[in-house]
């Protein structure tokens, strides 16, 4: 998590957390060139997996030009055309997170040009919606341009960042939806817990938010804590925090996953 | 899918954070209505008076419907805006 302390895996690890998937995203200031995306991917890929090891934490990651930059298309395609370098590094799962930000014209060009790399290299496919009044119209935007590509294989596609009027819309095109948690803003885990329980826990699946803004990475357990509260299963839980992602990752060559050997029934999980 | 929990449980343990986050928000419109130049039509005064109706109606998706309110409107033909053929 190239915006938060070590401070933070170490938590992380003591709350149980036994992997991250971290995706490519803005770096709080627009970089210039594609080399310092090449040093970012370097960062992402090597330095990042050694530091959350060192609490024993798995690193994976997702690789792109976010949408925040892409409205520099000819940067845009210059780090496209760059990422292949780093496919076939350990830990990486695929695309991501690629998408909208303001709905751009712009924007909308590099997606696609991100589609289609993935649909070349065979990759996994992670993408970031919009927030607060851009999220409906440019995840609408989205699933049109990805049910628009008849090579897309549904079952590998990720859209994040749901919200109770984008998730249904998400699920019922037949891919996976993620509900990324904010402390105070966004969604909470609260509201995500409303929406497991509105629409179930097929291809839905929690994450935290490790941003530059206000955030918090455990939000998961803060999630997992609220739906205890509220007296739902463990192996409802289990299912949105833990076995939903392993299936969805799973089908990226790079993710190379080492469960942790824990006795469920001492655990404190 | 339904919750496990009773009506009952559920408002024994969401009046005090609901009542507080209404206390929140009426503090806020006062806030709002004690400044200067105060205008019960401006955009966003609007548009929270239009949720605050809407929290009101009967029928459950009181959240979505919010959502959409604060949401700009998808227009299924921004492709031909932007010249992006399918």
């Amino acid at each position: 998590m190239v915006s938060r302390t070590t401070d933070d895996y170490e938590t992380l690890a003591k709350m149980g957390c036994v992997a991250v998937s971290e995706p490519a995203f803005w770096a709080g200031f627009d970089r210039g060139t594609v080399d310092g995306f090449r040093d970012y991917f370097e960062q992402l890929t090597a330095f990042e997996a050694t530091r959350a090891a060192s609490y024993g934490v798995q690193h994976f990651t997702w690789l792109c030009i976010n949408a925040k930059e892409a409205e520099n298309v000819t940067l845009s395609r210059e780090v496209i055309a760059m990422i292949p370098e780093f496919l076939d590094r350990p830990g990486v799962l695929g695309i991501g997170e690629i998408g909208l930000n303001k709905n751009t014209h712009n924007e909308a060009i590099v997606f696609l040009e991100h589609i289609d790399l993935a649909m070349k290299t065979n990759e996994q496919i992670l993408i970031h919606t919009p927030h607060l009044e851009d999220k409906y119209q440019g995840t609408r935007m989205i699933l049109d341009m990805l049910t628009d590509d008849s090579r897309i294989d549904r079952t590998r596609v990720l859209v994040d960042h749901v919200e109770e009027h984008t998730v249904r819309h998400v699920l019922d095109e037949g891919f996976w939806a993620g509900m990324t948690l904010y402390p105070v803003s966004k969604c909470t885990p609260a509201r995500a817990a409303d929406i497991v329980e509105m629409v179930g826990p097929e291809r839905l699946l929690v994450n935290s938010a490790g941003d530059w803004g206000p955030s918090k990475p455990t939000a998961v357990p803060d999630f997992i804590l609220e739906m205890r509260r509220r007296g739902h299963s463990h192996d409802l839980i289990r299912r949105v925090v833990y076995d939903n992602p392993r299936e969805f990752f799973s089908q990226s060559r790079g993710f190379v996953f080492t469960p942790p050997e824990v006795n469920e029934t001492s655990s404190c999980d | 899918m339904t919750t496990a929990q009773t009506s009952e449980a559920v408002l024994d343990q969401e009046y005090l954070p609901a009542r507080a986050k209404i206390l929140e928000l009426a503090a806020t419109l006062d806030r709002v209505q004690r400044t200067t130049g105060y205008d019960d039509n401006q955009p966003q005064s609007k548009q929270l008076r239009a949720a605050i109706e809407l929290l009101l109606e009967g029928e459950p998706g009181r959240a979505e419907r919010v959502q959409l309110l604060f949401s700009r409107p998808y227009d299924q033909r921004w492709r031909e805006t932007f010249k992006i053929a399918r």
